[in-house]
């Protein structure tokens, strides 16, 4: 990236100390960490407060977790963008916080570069999967047993379900925009749409289809 | 689990000489008092049982006897393949005509008795008597409850008896000791004494009720507390004894090999991967392997050995056959190439069925290669990988090109029944 473009205002809530100051070494120069907390209620309070372009939230946390900082976050200022970070990747937790409004997720194991990129890519309005949860994702939207009610957010299209497949190849949105043919800017959209739809979606087996993974 | 053993272990240890005297389960007609016994005393249960109801008419001793052996022996826990001092087959289950006869032979003796001049009177033998087969009733569910929580602990729970089952006895058993109260009460005093008798006996009961209530109630609770208290230690317990297996033991391993982070990180990649699997891993099916569960352990065996982190994406899924495992075994093979070759410490697999289609990608971001200039001694690739899946009806194709990393996808037709 270049040295002039703007560094994006990172906020992190995690209860843990050690993973906090992890990762503001790891980010670096690269984004402007503005502040952090280490529960929902101090969180809500400084986010609102401080306005950050991108919460770098964790997915388990005491009180409710990082859903309830986003909901809580959301009712007040819906401009905020967040990221959810966890070391699970238990299905229903990761799809609980995207319904809840982050607009991507990745592990705690990502690289320091990997997730100031990946940072970066929230603040510009992008959404970020993981080769996991694209692969959640696959699953989600594959049984043919939920009701399809509005095709619009129930199903995905030929051309999602390829950008999908690709990223839970581990294809980074350049490699699959010269894969397909595609710009950059159609593979987001795409990924965008997926993300709308996973977050709308009325497909009541959402968030329980990942226990049971079906078996075919 | 190594402290986990069952409280009744000792008796697998208790030697033939410090026997103790149970009330039997399995020869038994009441309560088993007699059975016991006779096991105990090495004596044939028909001659106690006699004994006992030869003593009845001894001013009522064998019923105090009886229900004093009851209340203070215990019942054996069950002895399921525990070594008996007999033989089994010289247990038999009383049968139905066992107790008739048992029944037949107590009430000629009642009569013969009520001739002779030891007679207490009916106004007094049969209100007891009443009162003993509800008492019988109420002490035989205490039994059966116990029994049931011995068996719940021990291995498969008994075939439950119905709680309604169950809340019937216990009402009878207390309407048959009730009414032989009245009974009592009403052949001694005349009819309107009883009454004032049981008005009088209702209302200190009641008062004692409302006295000692709160006191009652509390005990329940705390009982209650005590026994959740105690699930929650034993299930920390095992949290602990997990925890102390695993990631301790990793922990004191990483430091101790603090100087050589290939190995830490492979000790910690290893170590994520049990704790993970253990925390939420995906219920298998009994015994059946699945074509992502093999995958997934390919992919843990590679790591393991070359320090390399591959992650698995699944899709979907399927049981494993001929054809799946060969498939797994190919894939298998571009981990391992990809680990040695690929310089990279990161490897993305992934794998879908959808419907009889199985696709599995495995690709690295690593230095790649020329397909058309690879050495023929690179048998890798052109035979455990492409050979292999012609072989089975499927196929292979390896992209890559150098400097920009390799992608093998497999392709396979699945056999759907």
């Amino acid at each position: 990236m270049t040295a002039d473009a703007p560094r994006p205002r990172v906020f992190i809530v995690d209860d843990h100390q050690l993973f906090r100051s992890g990762v503001r070494a790891e980010l670096g120069d690269g984004v402007d960490v503005v502040g952090d907390a280490d529960e929902v209620g101090a969180a809500v309070e400084l986010i609102t407060e401080r306005r950050p372009d991108v919460v770098l939230v964790d997915v388990h946390m005491p009180d409710g977790g990082g859903r309830a900082v986003i909901e809580s976050v959301a009712a007040v200022d819906p401009d905020i963008r967040f990221l959810a970070i966890s070391v699970s990747d238990a299905a229903e937790d990761v799809i609980s916080v995207i319904r809840a409004g982050a607009r991507g997720y990745v592990t705690k194991t990502i690289s320091g570069p990997e997730l100031a990129d990946a940072i970066r890519r929230v603040a510009e309005g992008d959404a970020v999967f993981s080769p996991r949860l694209a692969g959640f994702v696959l699953d989600a939207f594959a049984g043919a047993e939920a009701p399809v009610v509005d095709p619009e957010l129930d199903q995905l299209t030929n051309r999602e379900r390829e950008v999908l497949r690709l990223i839970a190849r581990g294809y980074a949105y350049k490699e699959i925009a010269r894969q397909l043919e595609i710009s950059v800017k159609t593979v987001e959209t795409h990924v965008s749409a997926v993300l709308r739809k996973l977050q709308l979606s009325s497909r009541h087996e959402l968030t329980r289809w990942a226990a049971d993974r079906r078996l075919t | 689990m190594p402290f986990g053993r069952s409280p009744w272990d000792h008796r697998r240890t208790l030697s033939p000489t410090e026997r103790r005297l149970y009330r039997s389960t399995d020869d038994r007609i009441l309560a088993g008092v007699c059975g016991g016994l006779a096991e105990h005393l090495s004596l044939d249960s028909r001659a106690v049982r006699i004994a006992f109801a030869v003593l009845v008419f001894v001013g009522g001793t064998g019923l105090i006897l009886y229900a004093a052996f009851w209340a203070v022996v215990p019942q054996r826990p069950d002895t399921e393949g525990l070594a008996r001092p007999r033989d089994r087959s010289h247990r038999r289950r009383p049968d139905r005509s066992d107790l008739i006869a048992l029944c037949v032979l107590a009430g000629g003796v009642v009569l013969l008795v009520r001739q002779t001049g030891f007679w207490i009177g009916d106004a007094f033998v049969w209100p007891v008597l009443v009162a003993a087969v509800g008492t019988a009733l109420i002490w035989h569910q205490a039994d059966e409850s116990q029994r049931r929580r011995w068996a719940a602990s021990a291995r498969a729970p008994l075939t439950e008896r119905p709680a309604r089952v169950v809340a019937a006895r216990l009402a009878g058993g207390v309407v048959l000791v009730a009414v032989s109260v009245v009974w009592l009460l009403i052949s001694q005093d005349g009819l309107q004494a009883a009454t004032r008798g049981l008005l009088a006996v209702f209302a200190a009961v009641a008062g004692l009720a409302l006295i000692t209530g709160p006191w009652w109630w509390r005990l329940v609770r705390d009982l209650n507390d005590e026994r959740r208290e105690r699930i929650r230690a034993q299930e920390k317990a095992e949290l602990a004894a997990h925890l102390h297996d695993s990631v301790l033991q990793t922990l004191a391993l990483i430091q101790g090999k603090a100087s050589q982070p290939r190995e830490v990180q492979r000790l910690a990649r290893a170590q994520e991967r049990e704790l993970r699997s253990w925390l939420f891993g995906r219920p298998q099916p009994d015994g059946t392997q699945t074509l992502a569960g093999a995958v997934e352990a390919a992919a843990a065996e590679v790591e393991d050995m070359h320090v390399t982190s591959i992650d698995v994406v699944a899709v979907g899924d399927a049981p494993l056959d001929e054809r799946l495992s060969a498939v797994v075994a190919a894939a298998r093979e571009a981990m391992v190439n990809a680990a040695k070759f690929a310089g990279v410490e990161q490897v993305q697999v992934f794998v879908e069925v959808e419907g009889d289609r199985v696709t599995v990608f495995v690709r690295d971001r690593g230095v790649g290669f020329d397909p058309a200039t690879v050495d023929n001694d690179r048998r890798g690739v052109s035979e455990s990988i492409v050979g292999r899946m012609a072989r089975n009806g499927g196929a292979a194709v390896v992209r890559s090109s150098p400097g920009n990393g390799t992608e093998v996808e497999l392709n396979m037709t699945r056999v759907t029944q």
